[in-house]
């Protein structure tokens, strides 16, 4: 506990924006077929440093096949929330989950360089106390720390919904289950909210024997993959509304609310839609009744290919479909990057008018069949997937793996971590920078990426920006 | 300065002390007019924090003017409300977890909010023993008078208790309040936001020891 609030916690998305710039990146190895332990890299982002670039430290855990996905904070700008008063709580540990072993690990980054495991809570624990398996999404909010889990109980995870849990933000304690009335929802993938406001919103990607083992297309064929996002009361912990975005958008992933808690809009991406191979993203928005609505704003359409180039899952087609399989928001709610892992395109849209986005800026790296490979000459394996954005809006950095058996399906053959930067032009637009590039330790792959000081995916903010 | 003069003061100087506290609710009053994008708003949840706050005073208080009609035990009386206030104030110095339940109340029932925060803080029964002292002040008065009187006017007391101390409350976290929304900014919430839980639970412990003192 600290005297004071904790320097990186800001009231308003616009004071973190004005706050220092990041030194240190935490970007998550993973083993792809179990033979290594996984790790957390931390890498030098800092242009001035002489090792600019590279992973200065890396700390591998005493397990082998947990597979690291996404993480999150123990305590974020959230806890200077009037409200629940945790203002004196450290940014200091890492909750990193296993998302097919479903164990927890709890890493001390007090001294980023020394990084060390605090606490592991292991899966017996987490299915005993809550009846989920396959951790997934990380948030502070105002009953401790909220995580999302993709499987329910039993071996295979179908014994029972997939839900959220909460821990306590201080022991790491699992305290139990989130959900009191979970209405229609039966898949969970990410979820975020605005808290002044009081609501959650929550998505869905697929359960356990749907994913685990990569894609299965014959249910994405037939529409059995996620497409609904769900809104909650957050704190009476009710389902109040589930919107069906539709069965053919099939796997609606990440939720991106507007930072600024004063806006009642936020982003949905949709991986493809199954009647055209389109990506999409929808805005959803809350109206003067409090209930809410959801409207397609973008769609990203496939490019057709030569069967010989596609990999065996996609020869049918002829055609490459975008795979919108992450999407992140600048703190000043300006600017949307949606990551196309399978053109191999990240796109920036202007979303100042969120039901109008328009295509500000464009990279071009790795995909299916373009393999564009990055300025500095080096091949980019996979295509651009988990994005990360700095607190100033100017830089994005992001990794190439979705997840280790899909990888291999639209991508076959191990083609190697990466994690490069763009650097964003003052009237938008997107370049990516030439003198970064991290190499990673052979036989891994890389994920989400989080920045020292918290970044565009993990901060929950409780005052509007003026 | 007289025992009755210095017993008021503690009771404004307590209600000042609540009201600069940001745990007691005056963030709550600017993001209100922030999110509404309207001054307004800022008074109209200073008056929903006072109403549960002078509830939470009230909830406590009035129990004690009741009991101080056992006018022979009072000493006893005394001596068990500042016990009480003490053991309150060691119980939140071991414990330093912060209580659940507040969490869940919505953000749009402040006056609630205000009251299970003043509650769950002890912030009522901190004034208990000031309030005791009071009572003793008025009782050189009203030594022989009926049993209905007495009760009368310990109600009272109680009643002036709990607004003088709200009201002193609100204008000092209102002041904090509207100088951050006109002027300050929200950055004065990040540099005077202090860590009061060991300063809070010593003051419990403070004013229970004075009054154990001064009771005997």
């Amino acid at each position: 506990m600290n005297l004071r609030p904790d320097p990186t916690f800001y009231p308003t998305p616009q004071m973190a924006m004005q706050a220092p710039v990041e030194t240190l990146a935490f970007t998550l190895m993973l083993s792809p077929d179990g033979s290594q332990p996984d790790g957390l890299a931390v890498v030098d982002v800092d242009p001035n440093s002489d090792t600019y670039g590279q992973i200065v430290h890396s700390l591998f855990m005493p397990n082998k096949g947990d597979e690291f996905h996404h993480f999150g904070w123990n305590a974020c700008s959230s806890a200077l929330s009037p409200l629940t008063g945790h203002a004196f709580l450290e940014r200091r540990y890492l909750i990193i989950p296993g998302i097919r072993s479903s164990r927890i690990y709890i890493i001390d980054v007090k001294e980023p360089l020394k990084a060390k495991i605090h606490k592991i809570i292991e899966p017996e624990e987490l299915k005993a106390k809550t009846g989920y398996s396959r951790p997934h999404t990380i948030h502070c909010g105002p009953e401790g720390i909220y995580v999302s889990t993709l499987g329910g109980g039993g071996e295979d995870g179908t014994d029972g919904p997939p839900g959220i849990f909460i821990m306590n933000c201080e022991t790491f304690e699992i305290l139990g289950r989130y959900e009191m009335d979970r209405g229609a929802q039966e898949k969970h993938y990410d979820f975020w909210w605005n808290l002044p406001r009081d609501y959650m919103v929550s998505s869905e990607w697929g359960l356990p024997p749907q994913f685990e083992n990569g894609v299965v297309p014959e249910d994405l064929l037939s529409n059995k993959y996620g497409h609904s996002i769900h809104f909650w009361d957050l704190r009476a912990r009710k389902n109040i509304q589930t919107i069906d975005l539709g069965e053919n958008h099939q796997m609606a992933l990440e939720i991106r609310p507007a930072h600024d808690p004063a806006k009642e809009y936020g982003f949905c991406g949709v991986v493809v839609d199954t009647t055209n191979l389109q990506g999409a993203i929808f805005t959803w928005w809350r109206k003067e009744d409090g209930t809410f609505e959801a409207k397609k704003t973008v769609t990203i359409d496939p490019v057709p290919a030569d069967a010989d180039d596609l990999p065996e899952l996609l020869k049918g087609f002829g055609a490459v479909p975008p795979l919108v399989t992450d999407i992140d928001l600048s703190l000043d709610d300006k600017y949307l990057y949606v990551a196309c892992w399978g053109l191999g395109e990240m796109h920036q849209y202007d979303v100042s008018d969120p039901m109008n986005p328009v295509l500000a800026g464009k990279v071009e790296i790795g995909g299916i069949v373009k393999k564009t490979p990055h300025p500095n000459g080096k091949d980019f394996g996979y295509g651009p997937q988990m994005v990360e954005i700095s607190r100033d809006g100017k830089r994005v950095y992001w990794t190439n793996s979705l997840y280790s058996t899909w990888d291999d399906q639209f991508y076959p053959g191990d083609r190697g971590a990466a994690m490069v930067c763009a650097d964003v032009g003052t009237n938008g637009g997107l370049t990516l920078n030439e003198n970064f590039w991290v190499e990673f330790p052979e036989g891994y792959r890389s994920h989400q990426i989080r920045l020292e000081g918290g970044d565009c995916s993990t901060d929950s903010f409780c005052y509007p920006s003026v | 300065m007289n025992t009755a003069a210095s017993l008021w003061s503690a009771v404004v100087v307590s209600g000042i002390y609540h009201g600069v506290n940001p745990g007691m609710g005056w963030p709550l009053a600017v993001s209100a007019a922030l999110m509404a994008r309207n001054a307004g708003n800022l008074y109209k949840a200073l008056a929903a924090l006072a109403v549960g706050h002078l509830l939470a005073m009230a909830a406590i208080l009035f129990p004690f003017s009741a009991l101080m009609i056992l006018v022979e035990w009072q000493v006893q009386i005394q001596t068990g409300a500042a016990l009480l206030v003490i053991a309150l104030g060691v119980y939140l110095l071991i414990n330093r977890r912060h209580p659940r339940f507040l969490a869940r109340v919505p953000p749009s029932r402040l006056a609630l909010w205000s009251f299970l925060a003043a509650m769950a803080h002890g912030a009522g029964l901190m004034l208990v023993p000031i309030y005791l002292g009071i009572c003793g002040t008025l009782e050189t008065d009203a030594g022989h008078a009926a049993a209905y009187s007495l009760m009368w006017n310990n109600a009272t007391a109680a009643l002036a208790v709990a607004l003088a101390h709200t009201g002193a409350m609100v204008l000092a976290g209102g002041a904090i309040a509207v100088g951050v929304y006109y002027w300050l900014g929200l950055s004065f919430l990040q540099k005077s936001w202090f860590n009061l839980d060991l300063i809070w639970a010593l003051s419990l412990i403070l004013v229970g020891s004075i009054a154990l003192i001064t009771a005997h």
